[in-house]
């Protein structure tokens, strides 16, 4: 994957997509802001949401027993998966153990970030997204570019033509003549999907929730399609990380309130699902909970970045993100896109390669993201603590063990830079040796700089250096004697 | 009350007219301010690259500089918001850090004494006639740091309501990020330039002469991209405009 710089350079050059991102964002962003405006107690909400969710990351190994007790007991498996290959592994077996070689899904980001579709298509096993918006990703041989709306970059008339083009591949072909109206759209996937619902008879799912005191997991939705995934098979793997754990169905009555407001704009979700281990005579008769770490212990042990694990996966951070909407969710290379994808991501899979170490970079700080976050993620905090952990490296939990890491490469010249910029204006008398300089040369500034500078110079005009610094002029108007303040009354 | 000018790095080195027009506009309200040459960059592009460690002989420096003054006035919201909210993390993670109170003491300091200028005009001066005159229509982007860390809302924009001559016209997206982000405008030039070129867009739409702020920094970057555009709205920091005066204009 290129560093988030070099996938964005090209992708804003897509007007195309810049368009579809921009018209997409904008809608849900002006409607969310009126769907949280109805609310006369949704700073207190917010201020609770993050209040649970800190209470149960704290006591995380707790409420996790808690909720496999109770799996257990209403006759669920529960599975421990350290990481993506562990988890991978179980699904696969599972898979295999009930002798399927299909699957339908219900849209679930952890199964994404463990790139479970293609390890089960290693196995000879097809997994089919059920989810509108996975549906189309899908079918084109895309990746999602968003939480909630994966496939936010492609507008009615690409979607008409991947659907036509591809579905006969997967199963029942496009009616003839399908235009890109909406309502024709959604019905040639209702009637593509209805078969494969009909034929599976094993189901895999993520959750929004899991309820420690009942063991029952949650699925908020808006098409039923993940409904008709949860109750058709005989077979039901769910995949879930860790984070979403709530210590009890009362705590839903919060989350229930600030998630569909945040993400979909809507006062209640059309569909909430939730299904506790089985049932005599109704859904799945199997049903195995695999529960994922892949980072989020790590996450946990760091005290600024734990917060992210508060995500309730709302998206409206990417919404209100002017990053986002200019460079599009496939730039960042995770499964999380947007500012809160730039703090999650580093943090479950590190530093270490070129793009999640560029991934912190990926903000101008504008503060858009916390503001409307509906758990109070800091996420500029996080930022430019994942930032520091890039260029001066540190200490972090890395697979359960503290460890020192060290810096990630390539920065060695800016290290240098700021070191010489910070000794410079720690010492203001070179600094005014420098604007002195700066200013007797200022006739033989070029327009355009070298180097990394060269990055400003090419879309914008460099400020002039002026005649005389400030510190100059306050010398010589003010004098030396008034340099130190005038003592006021 | 003792009041010191904080006139940050890219007021004193490349906008020194904005530092000129507080001067000239705390005088004018009958402030007398002090420069303790002793000071210098709040050390934000520093921390904000992820350099916090060498943020940490600023942070002492500007504690020390300003230590004499009851308050502390800055032409930058972006500065003003490093010092509210990152200085006393800085201390606390030094502290954390096993190396002592040196730092916290420090931030906690200066922290309650730091006010951006429209905020010390508003809140302490209490005044939101500055008897200024300033005879353009002029459009109000409000910088990020301004409006979301410091929580600046409406006092620029009373400020500018109170100007004779001038026309306010609102700005499509106000709120929407100019694409600076500091060291953002150089590792994700791309999309920083983006951003800058839909503001610039905006800010032309609106019709007005000027476009005004309350941070140099974000007026480099918005001012660079009109200008490359060809654009003849001209940037200009919120204290120019309030330093004006019949007698004077800016």
């Amino acid at each position: 994957m290129p560093s988030f710089p070099r996938a964005a350079d090209a992708s804003t050059r897509n007007t195309q997509l810049r368009a579809n991102l921009r018209h997409a964002t904008h809608t849900i962003r002006a409607k969310r802001a009126t769907a949280v405006a109805e609310l006369d107690d949704w700073s207190r909400l917010r201020a609770a949401g993050a209040a649970i969710k800190d209470r149960t990351l704290r006591h995380l190994d707790h409420y996790l027993e808690r909720l496999e007790s109770a799996v257990t007991a209403a006759g669920g498996h529960v599975h421990w998966a350290a990481d993506a290959e562990e988890a991978n592994r179980i699904v696969t077996e599972l898979v295999q153990a009930t002798g399927e070689r299909e699957v339908v899904k219900v849209k679930s980001m952890a199964t994404q970030e463990i790139g479970l579709n293609s390890a089960l298509a290693t196995a000879g096993i097809t997994a089919y997204e059920t989810d509108l918006a996975e549906l189309i990703v899908q079918l084109g041989d895309d990746l999602p570019s968003h939480i909630l709306v994966p496939a936010i970059h492609r507008n009615r008339g690409e979607i008409r033509d991947i659907f036509a083009e591809r579905m006969a591949q997967w199963g029942r072909p496009a009616p003839e003549g399908l235009t890109d109206a909406p309502a024709d759209l959604a019905e040639a996937a209702r009637l593509h999907l209805r078969e494969k619902f009909l034929n599976a008879k094993v189901g895999i799912s993520g959750a929004n929730f899991m309820v420690a005191e009942t063991g029952t997991l949650v699925v908020v939705e808006s098409e039923g399609n993940g409904r008709m995934c949860l109750t058709l098979p005989e077979t039901l793997i769910s995949v879930v990380g860790i984070e979403k754990v709530v210590p009890t169905f009362q705590d839903l009555e919060v989350f229930l309130q600030l998630l569909p407001r945040s993400s979909t704009a809507e006062r209640m979700n059309p569909y909430t699902s939730t299904w506790t281990g089985t049932t005599d005579e109704d859904g799945p008769r199997a049903f195995h909970l695999v529960l994922l770490d892949n980072g989020r212990t790590d996450t946990l042990a760091d005290t600024v970045g734990r917060q992210a694990l508060r995500c309730i996966r709302c998206s409206a951070c990417l919404n209100v993100c002017p990053v986002y909407e200019r460079a599009g969710g496939h730039a960042y290379g995770s499964a999380y896109p947007g500012p809160i994808g730039a703090i999650l991501t580093p943090q479950l899979r590190g530093t270490g390669s070129e793009v999640d170490a560029s991934l912190p970079y990926a903000s101008s700080l504008c503060g858009a993201c916390y503001e409307v976050c509906p758990v109070a993620i800091d996420i500029p905090e996080v930022l430019v603590h994942l930032r520091e952990r890039v260029v001066e490296g540190g200490p972090a939990s890395v697979r359960g063990t503290r460890t020192v890491i060290k810096p990630a490469k390539g920065h060695a010249a800016e290290r240098a830079a700021m070191r010489a910029a910070r000794w410079t204006l720690d010492h203001p008398r070179v600094l005014r040796t420098g604007q002195r300089l700066a200013s007797r040369t200022r006739r033989f500034h070029p327009r355009r700089l070298p180097g990394p500078g060269r990055a400003w110079s090419d879309t914008r005009e460099l400020p002039r250096v002026p005649e005389e610094s400030f510190r100059d002029w306050w010398q010589r108007t003010r004098g030396e004697s008034r340099t130190e303040g005038r003592k006021t009354t | 009350m003792r009041v010191a000018l904080f006139i940050t790095c890219v007021n004193d080195t490349l906008y020194p007219r904005t530092g000129q027009a507080v001067v000239t506009l705390l005088e004018r309200l009958g402030v007398e301010v002090g420069f303790p040459d002793a000071q210098s960059c709040c050390g934000q592009p520093q921390f904000n690259t992820g350099y916090r460690h060498q943020t940490e002989p600023l942070v002492r420096r500007y504690a020390t500089a300003f230590r004499d003054y009851d308050y502390v006035v800055t032409p930058s919201g972006s500065c003003a918001a490093m010092v509210r909210d990152n200085y006393p993390r800085i201390g606390a993670k030094a502290a954390a850090e096993g190396r002592g109170q040196e730092l916290a003491d420090a931030a906690a300091e200066a922290v309650p004494k730091t006010y951006e200028l429209t905020e010390f005009l508003t809140d302490v001066l209490e005044v939101t006639d500055v008897g200024a005159y300033y005879p353009h229509t002029v459009t109000y982007h409000p910088t990020c740091h301004g409006l979301r860390m410091l929580g600046l809302g409406d006092r620029p924009r009373s400020l500018l309501a109170a100007v004779r001559g001038l026309t306010l016209v609102e700005l499509p997206g106000a709120e929407e990020c100019c694409g600076f982000g500091g060291t953002f405008a150089v590792k994700n030039a791309a999309v920083s330039a983006a951003m800058g070129a839909d503001k610039a867009r905006n800010i032309t739409a609106t019709g007005a002469e000027a476009v005004c702020t309350v941070d140099n920094s974000c007026q480099m970057h918005i001012g660079g991209t009109l200008a490359r555009q060809g654009s003849t709205v001209r940037p200009v920091h919120i204290a120019e405009i309030l330093a004006s005066t019949e007698g004077n204009v800016w």
